[in-house]
């Protein structure tokens, strides 16, 4: 089946996500679509899977123009998609998700849950992987999450699979199984659609790279083009991929040592789990590991967000476990949170207003409950400046921002003070390729003034972009620290729970 | 050696966990406090009998074929045998649920069953409990917490909250009265009580699913329009004119051949009107439709993750809409049992409250069908309870007091129940596109 878009456009208010595209997808081939974050991947892909209906041109299936008013439309002509966030409802079992909306009945109308858990191992044996169709999903790992949606995809005869960002959840060795699953598929004639923003990953399996930027499709990149030719294509600019740092100046003296931290998570189970390590200044820390292994919690603790249950968190010496999250930051603490519009910046108020949230007791921005507005001001000005946060003011509201524009008033907020221990979780996702090299300079500029930095990353480029040391985490413990020349499939494997010097051993 | 350290380290985790759900403990520990206060309290009103002191409980309804013989039991022997179960079986309970192991139906049934009867031994000390009285009150009492509690099932398990339970009720008791009044006929009744609560439904729906306001506040405003409506229309008109408009003919009871005849059971189960047999079949076919068609299944889906229903092909406005109607109709239905069912006659606000204890059940019945209707039966049968004790002289302990053990009961019932309660994942969020 091909499915042929002509002159696409789709827009939301003013943004003009979709800009006449054109593109084609071919029965027994990977197309992948690479673009940024917010380049109009996802809007083009709903479109296709009746999400969202085109403001104008056309789609064709085998030639023939097609409406798809709605996901069911779309599942009808044979298109399936497996979402970035998966569509699967968590207290259902396998068989349940996989019948849902197309349910198989008895004589007697009832759900006939024999023919549909048939179903599911007949659909996931034909394609080489087991699945349990008893399983609740919410039980399974997000690898094994992820094929359930492909199942239900295939379980409906689809014969185009749209894969949104797939990999982003994933380890690397699923990533790998992934991809194997991605070639058997069009090796019996599907047509693959990959959406991603990875290009390590778009060279190893694409038949075919389609790039989207601004909404416009810039082309089709050679299936040899290197890494940075294509990162070059997608950003419209040459880019540096990696970042120069100098070797590092690990000093003791300004160092954050935690020692036996235990802290449980939001649904009562233990998610940090006797974990004991040392942040030295002038050292970049990355925790790697597949999202939901404890990383969150453990920082969380750290700077004062979520009670700690036992262990002890010194900075320079001073305790600052269990303490209010205003004493933790007045120790030298500078935190940028992972989910940046929830916690990193108030979107209603303004860029200068954000900038001073930490400083709205003493010092130079209040005197009592009185705001010092020219100095507000100044400072804002400033940190525009300086930080290089493209607004119309200081007094533009910073939830009208870009990602990239929004990290970097979190940046200069916390960076504005001297610190012993600066901590980013997920500092660049979402945002687009100039902003994550800003970013990345000013991390290690940081490290360089002194401070202990711990990076907590799922991207294995970032963090080996940036560290000076990786620790890997899985199930609320630490599984290794590593230098970080360790190789990725190493890391790979410590992501899934086996220690380092195994991990070293099984992939050779 | 290895084991001595995994035994250790398990003991650590242990104590850990303990010391992080200190939540969890400390409900654990006002449960064991409330507890060893029963026990104290039924051990002084046991105590306080004189030696030769009979309670007798009666077994028959009067109707039934086969009817059991008054049951004599010594007041002293009895009281303390029971208050020893109850004693015995609240410990093990406590011990359980402070060790973190899991308490199941049985042990929790026997602690409330053990000291109930310990209380009414001894409470009904030279007296006659009615026991047929007591079970058919609390079916009775029941049946509005259950159309409820099933109303707001529907509705919450499509993920849109009913608040608006309270309202229905009211509205479907005023309808059915007047309708009834009006034609003479039970059966024109019973569907008005059903089309007022449809009716609320459409303005529920429209409002929280259409025009994705509050589904609270809509609910509220709801309660207070229909309390406000029904009051004006009964000052008006069915105050001045009542021999017209408010004197409604009941529903007849309906004894079912054979099993009526059953000692006990019979004349609780088989001999009532027929809204409460209605009540029977909405609980069976709600528990097994829910579970067993495709209906059931994209229902909850709805409630659990609507944007992976939608994907899936399913209207989630069509089936949210589809179940607010259909919560509508049964608390609508099940409102026609105040004034039809029971009393008759239709007065001010007489739904009292009973829509929100619905809402309780629902809660405690963990949003299962069996569960509501579980829950109902225990808040009836408190609410049973106290009604029997209200015509039993007392004086041991004061009567008020006496008066507040059955929710106590239940309040322990709760605690008891510490498992997490989950409700329908995307139960009160708004659905539509672009959202």
């Amino acid at each position: 089946m091909r499915i042929l878009l002509d002159e696409v456009t789709k827009t939301f208010g003013d943004v003009v996500a979709n800009d006449h595209i054109s593109l084609t997808i071919n029965p027994g081939e990977i197309h992948c679509i690479l673009g940024e974050n917010g380049a109009g991947k996802s809007t083009l892909m709903n479109i296709i899977y009746g999400l969202h209906q085109p403001d104008a041109g056309r789609i064709l299936v085998d030639d023939e123009p097609v409406v798809f008013e709605s996901p069911r439309a779309a599942m009808e002509r044979g298109i399936g998609m497996v979402h970035q966030h998966f569509m699967l409802i968590p207290v259902f079992t396998v068989a349940e998700n996989v019948m849902l909306g197309d349910e198989p009945k008895t004589s007697a109308r009832l759900l006939d849950y024999a023919a549909a858990r048939r179903h599911v191992v007949a659909v996931s044996e034909r394609f080489g992987f087991q699945l349990d169709p008893d399983a609740l999903v919410s039980e399974l790992p997000v690898g094994v999450q992820q094929r359930v949606e492909i199942v239900k995809a295939l379980a409906r005869d689809a014969q185009v699979l749209i894969f949104d960002e797939p990999t982003a959840v994933l380890t690397p060795q699923e990533t790998d199984e992934l991809i194997a699953i991605l070639r058997q598929l069009s090796a019996e004639g599907k047509a693959i659609v990959f959406i991603s923003h990875k290009l390590r990953e778009v060279r190893a399996i694409a038949d075919r790279i389609s790039v989207i930027r601004h909404g416009r499709v810039v082309g089709e990149a050679p299936l040899g083009s290197t890494e940075s030719e294509l990162a070059a294509m997608m950003v419209g600019r040459s880019v540096s991929l990696t970042i120069t740092k100098s070797p590092p100046r690990r000093d003791w003296r300004s160092s954050t040592v935690v020692s036996g931290l235990t802290v449980v998570g939001s649904d009562g189970a233990v998610a940090v789990d006797d974990i004991s390590i040392a942040f030295r200044g002038g050292e970049i820390t990355a925790i790697a590991g597949v999202e939901g292994n404890g990383q969150t919690e453990f920082v969380e603790a750290l700077v004062g967000l979520r009670p700690v249950s036992s262990g002890s968190v010194t900075v320079d010496g001073a305790e600052v476990a269990g303490k209010a999250v205003k004493d933790i930051l007045a120790a030298g603490v500078g935190f940028v949170p992972e989910d940046r519009k929830a916690n990193g910046i108030i979107g209603s108020f303004t860029i200068e207003h954000n900038l001073v949230l930490d400083r709205l007791s003493g010092g130079p921005f209040t005197s009592g409950i009185a705001m010092h507005r020219a100095a507000i001001r100044e400072n804002g000005e400033a940190a525009i400046a300086e930080f290089d946060i493209r607004a119309p003011g200081p007094t533009a509201l910073a939830g009208t921002l870009s990602g990239g524009n929004q990290q970097k008033i979190v940046l200069a907020r916390e960076l504005a003070r001297p610190l012993a221990l600066f901590i980013a979780s997920q500092p660049t996702r979402g945002l687009d390729v100039g902003s994550i090299e800003f970013v990345h300079a000013r991390i290690v500029a940081e490290r360089d003034a002194g401070a202990a930095v711990v990076i907590v990353s799922t991207e294995l480029d970032e963090v080996y972009n940036l560290a000076d040391r990786i620790v890997v985490m899985y199930r609320g413990e630490i599984v290794g620290v590593v230098p970080p020349e360790t190789p990725r499939d190493v890391i790979g494997l410590m992501m899934a729970g086996i220690p380092a010097a195994e991990a070293v051993g099984s992939a050779r | 050696m290895t084991d001595g350290i995994d035994i250790v380290r398990d003991h650590a985790r242990s104590a850990l966990r303990a010391s992080v759900s200190a939540a969890g403990r400390a409900k654990a520990w006002i449960a064991v406090s409330v507890l060893v206060v029963l026990v104290a309290l039924l051990v002084a009103l046991t105590t306080s009998q004189r030696p030769q002191a009979v309670t007798v409980f009666t077994l028959a309804g009067g109707t039934e074929a086969w009817q059991l013989p008054p049951m004599q039991v010594p007041t002293l022997a009895a009281g303390w045998v029971m208050t020893v179960l109850f004693a015995a079986s609240a410990a093990w309970t406590c011990v359980r649920v402070l060790r973190h192991r899991p308490v199941g139906r049985l042990p929790l049934a026997a602690v409330i069953a053990s000291g109930v009867v310990a209380f009414l031994v001894a409470a009904g000390a030279g007296q006659t409990i009615p026991v047929v009285g007591l079970l058919s009150g609390t079916l009775l009492l029941s049946v509005p917490l259950v159309f409820g509690g099933l109303s707001g099932l529907l509705a919450e398990k499509s993920g849109v909250i009913n608040i608006a339970i309270e309202g229905q009720l009211l509205a479907g008791a005023f309808s059915a009265a007047v309708a009834t009044s009006l034609t003479g006929n039970v059966f024109v009744g019973l569907a008005a009580a059903a089309a007022a609560g449809v009716l609320t439904g459409v303005i529920l729906a429209s409002f929280s699913i259409d025009y994705l306001v509050n589904q609270i506040v809509v609910g509220v405003v709801i309660n207070v329009l229909i309390s406000g409506v029904t009051t004006f229309v009964y000052n008006q008109v069915l105050v001045p004119d009542g021999a017209v408009w408010n004197t409604p003919e009941r529903l007849p009871d309906l004894s079912i051949p054979v099993l009526s005849d059953i000692p006990v059971i019979g004349p609780v189960l088989f001999d009532q009107s027929l809204i409460v047999y209605a009540m029977y079949l909405a609980v069976a076919v709600i528990a097994v439709a829910l579970t067993r068609t495709s209906w059931g299944l994209r229902v909850r889906a709805v409630g659990e993750h609507p944007l992976a229903a939608d994907t899936m092909g399913i209207n989630v406005t069509r089936v949210r809409w589809r179940n607010v109607l259909l919560s509508g109709l049964l608390a609508g239905f099940g409102g026609a049992f105040f004034t039809i069912g029971s009393v008759g006659a239709f007065t001010q606000d007489m739904t009292a409250g009973q829509g929100y204890i619905a809402l309780a059940a629902l809660i405690f019945g963990r949003w299962k069908p069996l569960g509501v209707l579980s829950a109902a039966l225990l808040f009836a049968f408190a609410n049973s309870i106290q009604q029997t004790l209200s015509t039993l002289g007392l004086t041991a302990v004061p009567q008020q007091l006496l008066l507040t053990i059955p929710y106590v009961v239940t309040v322990i019932a709760v605690c008891g129940f510490a498992g997490k309660v989950t409700p329908p994942a995307a139960v009160g969020d708004s659905y539509g596109k672009g959202i």
